[in-house]
Order: structure tokens, then sequence, then C-alpha cells
């Protein structure tokens, strides 16, 4: 068989399952910080995701600007509510369930923040709105810590995914923790969502590379200079970082080895 | 009657139903629209019996950009 029919005839992608759906694409969107609606539009259909999330927030009458579910709409998006800026699990717990009556879904991106300076999740609090966002039939998807106990508690109490940060929200530091995310994607046995900390297209494909099972951008691409361009390019990074995890890379060594045969080498000296 | 509605304290007529309030708030269109009163959620087909007290806090709330 020919390469190029070889080739036509692998299997395709393996495709994304979570909460017990199955998705294509392994790029989920968050929606702020885009600079207008039109910006967001553009921004979400170029980066194939099929997977959105919104906040919840006071109705502004004054503010008649366009709402997010009509993009969503527009572009026949699956819709995750979240919760956040909730400090505690009550709160984000009756955020959740309102979440679930304004849109009719149970699924529910879970944060809990500890403080405003770094927006790390607060562990404690996490895992009692886990548990009884679960307990309530919630889709519960929690951002947490790269902690593999914590990520191990949250898969323990029922979450259908973990979705470990990278670096600080809106950072852009990429991946400071490379160790720990590999431990948690090695434990896991729901999928691993990458979700903050991306700055650029490399943190992407290197959160697939370490075995991600799928990455949430939103400042890296909302607050680029071109958020379209950089939605295709966020895109491309993770189709590329899955593809060569499933390729297997070589192993990384100290000191190089040729490529090239010593054996039939002139003597030219 | 005095209600705090999305944090501000407004004097509302007896017998105005959160149905009323929501819809002056969020207009007639009120898909993707959620509501609690005292902290707890109140399901939509529950709006329009749903009569306000003195003193409770209502918050109407909608999906924004974020997070």
């Amino acid at each position: 068989m020919s390469v190029r029919a070889e080739l036509a005839t692998r299997a395709p992608d393996e495709p994304f399952p979570l909460g017990g759906r199955v998705w294509r694409s392994r790029l989920i969107m968050g929606t702020g910080g885009f600079r207008s609606l039109a910006e967001m539009e553009a921004a979400l259909a170029a980066s194939g995701a099929e997977i959105v999330t919104v906040a919840l927030r006071r109705v502004d009458p004054a503010a008649r600007d366009g709402s997010p579910l009509e993009v969503v709409d527009r572009l026949g998006l699956f819709l995750l509510p979240n919760t956040a800026g909730c400090y505690t699990a009550r709160e984000a717990v009756r955020t959740a369930r309102l979440a679930r009556e304004a849109f009719g879904t149970s699924w529910i991106k879970l944060e809990v923040i500890g403080d405003d300076r770094t927006l790390y999740p607060e562990p404690v609090e996490l895992v009692q709105a886990a548990e009884t966002l679960v307990g309530e039939g919630f889709v519960v998807l929690p951002y947490t810590n790269d902690d593999p106990i914590l990520a191990r508690r949250l898969q323990a109490a029922g979450c259908a995914a973990v979705m470990p940060l990278g670096s600080p929200i809106g950072s852009g530091a990429g991946i400071n923790n490379a160790y720990n995310l590999r431990v948690i994607v090695e434990e896991a046995e729901v999928p691993v969502i990458l979700d903050a900390g991306i700055g650029t297209a490399s943190d992407a494909a290197l959160a697939m590379e370490l075995g991600c099972d799928a990455v949430l951008v939103a400042s890296a691409v909302s607050r680029a200079e071109d958020p379209v361009a950089m939605a295709e390019a966020m895109r491309k990074a993770v189709e590329a970082g899955y593809a060569a995890r499933r390729a297997g890379r070589i192993p990384r060594r100290l000191h190089a080895r040729e490529s090239t045969p010593g054996a039939g080498r002139p003597q030219l000296a | 009657m005095r209600v705090v509605v999305n944090g501000e304290e407004r004097a509302l007529a007896p017998g105005t139903t959160v149905d009323a309030v929501v819809r002056e708030l969020a207009g007639e269109a009120v898909r993707g629209v959620a509501v609690a009163l005292d902290r707890e959620v109140v399901p939509r087909e529950l709006w329009a019996q749903t009569v306000l007290a003195e003193g409770q806090e209502l918050e109407v709330l909608h999906a924004v950009a974020g997070g």
C-alpha cells in the first residue's frame, strides 16, 4: 500500500469524550476579555471550539450591547456556564443552580477561588462544592490547582473532568509545573483539561504533549493583538500537540546521537 | 415596600411580583435569565406567582462574557 493510501485509511483522531458526550474539538474557549462581541464571534469561529464558557452577572438595563448567548447560538456552540468570582462553596453551589435555571443545562465549570491576587482555587471549598453539585446531578468540571492529590479528591467526588491550572489565570505564564501535570494525567481516569495560564500556542501544544485531553483558553486569545489569528493558532497548536502525543516522541538524551551511519564513511582526512 | 434589587434599594408597590421586576430589567427576552430571592433560586414558572415582600433581596442575573 502506498504511503498516501495508508494515510487515508488511518483511523481518525480519537474523539474527545467528556460528560457523556463526544466532541471533535479539544480546545474549549473562554469568552472574557474580548474587545467586542463581533471580535469574540470571529475568534470563536476561528478556534473551531465546540464548548464555550460564560459567567452569570447582574442584569444591567443600561447596557444593551448584546449578549454572548446570541453569539453562542449563532455559531451553534455548547454553552458551559461557570461560577467565576465565587469565593465559597455556598456561593458557587447557588451560582450553579442559577445557571441551570438560566440556561437549562446541568453542566457547570466550577470555580471557587481563594483570593483575587492569585485567583488560585480554594481547595477545601472547591471539594465541598463539587460533592454537593455532583449529588444534585450536575456535570461538574472543576478548575483546580496543579495538585495531584486535589485532582484525585475531585475525581473521587464524581467530577466529569479535572481542570488544573498551568499558571495563574490571565498570567500567560504557561505551564509552571509540568511534573505535577504529568502526575495528574498519569493518575486521572477522567479527562484532564488544562484550564489557565496559557500564553501562546506553544503552551497549548505542550499541555497536549504532556497528555492533557483538552485545553481551555481565554485571555491568550481574547487579549492577543489579533484574537482571530491567535484563535486559529491555538486550534492548530492543540491539534499538533495531540498528534505529537499520539505519535510518541523520542526520549530526551543528554548527548547527541548521530542520525547518519558511521559505516561507509570515506577516508578524506 | 422596600426591596433590594441587584444591590439597590427600590420602592415597589405592594403586590409586585418577581416577574414584573424581571421584565422591567431584562425586557421580554428572558432566555438566559435567572433569579435568586434571598439567595435561593426562583424557578421561572414561579416568577408570576411570587409576590415580593418588604426587605427581601432579589438578584436578577444573565450571561456575560467571562470565565
